[in-house]
């Protein structure tokens, strides 16, 4: 049982002067396990991501992964851990081109060195090209090997998010943590989106955490779900359980009363 | 487990895709030959047709290129702001300087030119083509280098660890710690052999020349030097551009938050880019040491040069290793130019044309970049026939041209010369300009899907 728990959250918590963003947040994947996150807007689910990623330092609890402490590591050093994630407002790279955003998230398991790579070494050039072929075999997955050679900041929203995704991937992460994958993208697109999650959890034997706003997103592919309100875990359990938590339901609509007019509101 | 598979599968693919050894010898070889030989041409060939005036303009060419393309390694590649590179030049200089002196002292009883063919300027030098001064001369160079990326290492350490404008800070105060710490050593030079051989190793560099300045160091540096410089440090900022372990530097410059996020160490690869430009600095440190004209003075390497290095590598376009080199040539004649502006009809024009129909060429919009290259020829006629009209001396407002013509450089190409790019991709952004437009119609149309939802 605890052989499979891969992500081991417990009780994590920061404030920022005398606001407290994230408290006692815990949360346990299991190997394989697609979870979401959600919450109204504010509530902290980029802090979570944050925490977990390193780019903040927890003020308490641990954060575990695969057995191993990850409290006090760098980010880039959890990545190494095997901790990928893509952001909710863009951060590609973007005056780099599709293929080389991609190349640079494959150097963590690159063996090159400054030297090899000024000398040109034997190795360099084997190393070069099999990072190319496989970063190429990543954009071909989400279809993004025909823009290889633009610049990121020149794509279409949707593709931007795609190679966000793909750029995670490089990295050869356990765990996919997703930042509002389907943001902006229309009808059809996130149709496709919910797809490619479960293949790319499939393909890579993956744990994912999503955080998203699309409900129709989040209930359809995830299979637990936990939801932050200011900071706290009001709520964990199956779609099907949340969909029917009145706590769930107040934190989104407000309290019972109000809740009616809401209600007619999203009716019309 | 699944990680530890993929990683052996891209590594065991990396082995298998390996070129024959030989083929990486030649790759690996040959643009370093090639190099070598271009300084050697230069050096033998082209300097007996050219002149001491062209001579020595192209001579600072090679040095300034060094300087600007190895500033471009952190401004450029990393984002970092370094604006202390005449710091770590200075380190480089004096080190040279005291071993090429004192050794030369220690070995000949003198510190006169005893270099080869390679490394003089003068025209009539009688010698073979090498001698033991020249590798004197190069192992100066090089211990010049690393003393300055040891003192590159020092600095960026503690200051690369930390965002923002640190680095600026710090770099700027550590070339002006360089400055007063030469300024205020003694201004002796030792001169007599005798003293000399009579003082211990250990004490010789205190005797730098302090606030007077260096003196007496022979002329070493020559075309072969400053464009065999050139040549690897253009090949070094190249090849770093053009590989995965490099690809980091520019990742950290892009998004520092992302690039740690896909596991770069970026305070290492900050450090090692600051390390590596600080060793070809403290080179053409060295190099401008032995320039003939150069009285080697701590006020030289102050500030103000720090910024004239900036100028060039914003200029050039950040990150543009050829904008660099480029904007480099470019302002080390511009103020040579505004001594005595020639006229650009007769023959200048065969150098002006090809140089502008190729930047047309080159060009993404070449109506308005012809009208523009048009356009400051023009001015250049003008301002001289204004001069002769008035009976103005154009040399005595030299500085106040060269500024303005920064001035105007920058709000015509606020991105520098080349942006981004190198000379080789600007014909690139034309596809890429379509496609922006595509994005940007398929980004509102999705837009407003999103907000019918």
């Amino acid at each position: 049982m605890s052989a499979d728990l891969l992500l081991d959250v417990d009780g994590i918590s920061i404030s920022f002067g005398g606001l407290k963003a994230v408290s006692n947040f815990s949360l346990k994947l299991p190997r394989g396990r697609l979870a979401g996150l959600i919450g109204p807007n504010g509530a902290g689910k980029t802090t979570v991501f944050n925490l977990l990623t390193g780019v903040y330092a927890a003020d308490t609890g641990t954060i575990r992964l695969d057995g191993r402490v990850l409290n006090g590591l760098k980010p880039y050093q959890r990545a190494a851990a095997g901790l990928a994630r893509t952001f909710q407002n863009i951060r590609l790279f973007p005056d780099l081109s599709v293929l080389d955003n991609v190349r640079i998230a494959c150097h963590l398991r690159a063996q090159h060195t400054m030297l090899g790579a000024i000398f040109r070494s034997r190795h360099h050039y084997g190393e070069e090209r099999a990072i190319t072929e496989h970063s190429l075999e990543l954009l071909r997955l989400l279809e993004l090997d025909d823009r290889r050679s633009e610049q990121a900041r020149n794509l279409p929203y949707g593709d931007q998010r795609r190679l966000e995704i793909a750029r995670a991937l490089a990295t050869n992460p356990k765990v996919l943590l997703l930042d509002e994958p389907a943001a902006g993208m229309n009808p059809q697109e996130k149709r496709e989106l919910r797809d490619l999650i479960r293949s790319l959890r499939e393909r890579f034997g993956l744990t994912i955490l999503l955080i998203e706003h699309d409900m129709g997103v989040v209930m359809d592919i995830c299979e637990r779900i936990t939801v932050l309100d200011h900071g706290v875990i009001i709520a964990e359990g199956t779609p099907e359980q949340i969909q029917r938590d009145p706590k769930v339901i107040e934190a989104y609509l407000g309290a019972p009363e109000g809740a009616v007019a809401a209600a007619n509101g999203e009716g019309g | 487990m699944g990680m530890e598979r993929e990683t052996d599968r891209m590594n065991a693919q990396a082995l298998e895709l390996r070129p024959p050894a030989g083929v990486v010898l030649a790759r690996s070889l040959l643009p370093v030959l090639g190099a070598v030989g271009l300084a050697v041409v230069l050096q033998l060939l082209i300097k007996p047709m050219l002149g001491d005036f062209y001579a020595k303009l192209l001579l600072d060419i090679g040095t300034n290129i060094i300087l600007a393309v190895s500033l471009t390694m952190v401004n450029g590649f990393t984002g970092q702001f370094s604006i202390g590179h005449a710091g770590f030049m200075a380190v480089g200089a004096y080190t040279a300087a005291a071993i090429v002196y004192y050794g030369s002292h220690r070995i000949w009883g003198d510190a006169l030119v005893h270099g080869g063919l390679l490394s003089t300027m003068f025209p009539g030098h009688q010698a073979p083509l090498v001698t033991g001064a020249d590798l004197l001369f190069f192992a100066a160079l090089i211990a010049g280098g690393v003393v300055a990326a040891i003192c590159g290492y020092l600095v960026g350490l503690p200051s690369l660890r930390l965002k923002g404008d640190y680095l600026a800070i710090v770099t700027l105060g550590f070339g002006e710690v360089i400055r007063v710490l030469l300024e205020s050593q003694t201004t002796e030079a030792l001169w007599d052999p005798e003293q000399i051989a009579a003082t211990p190793l250990y004490e010789l560099p205190r005797y730098l020349g302090g606030a007077l300045g260096f003196s007496g160091l022979p002329f070493y540096s020559s075309l072969f030097w400053a464009w065999l410089g050139a040549g690897i440090t253009l090949l070094v900022a190249y090849r770093l551009k053009e590989s995965s372990y490099g690809r980091a530097f520019l990742s950290i410059r892009e998004d520092e938050i992302a690039a740690e996020a896909m596991g770069v160490h970026t305070t290492r690869y900050k450090v090692r880019a600051f390390v590596l430009a600080a060793f070809f600095a403290g080179v053409a440190g060295g190099i401008f040491a032995h320039t003939v004209g150069v009285q080697l003075n701590p006020r030289e390497l102050g500030f103000q040069k720090s910024f004239d290095i900036l100028i060039m590598v914003v200029l050039g376009g950040l990150g543009s290793i050829s904008g660099a080199a480029i904007a480099a040539a470019g302002l080390t004649v511009l103020p040579e130019l505004l001594r005595q502006p020639p006229t650009i009809m007769g023959w200048p024009l065969a150098v002006i044309i090809p140089v502008v129909v190729i930047w047309v060429l080159l060009s993404r919009r070449p109506v308005r970049t012809a009208v523009g290259l048009v356009l400051a020829l023009a001015a250049w006629e003008a301002m001289r026939w204004f001069a002769r009209e008035r009976g103005i001396n154009l040399s005595e407002y030299r500085m106040v041209l060269y500024a303005l013509a920064l001035i105007v450089i920058m709000i015509v190409r606020p991105q520098g010369l080349l942006g981004i790019r190198e000379i080789w991709e600007l014909r690139r952004p034309r596809r890429l300009a379509a496609a922006k437009e595509t994005a940007a119609t398929g980004e509102s149309g999705r837009a407003g899907g999103e907000v019918s939802l």
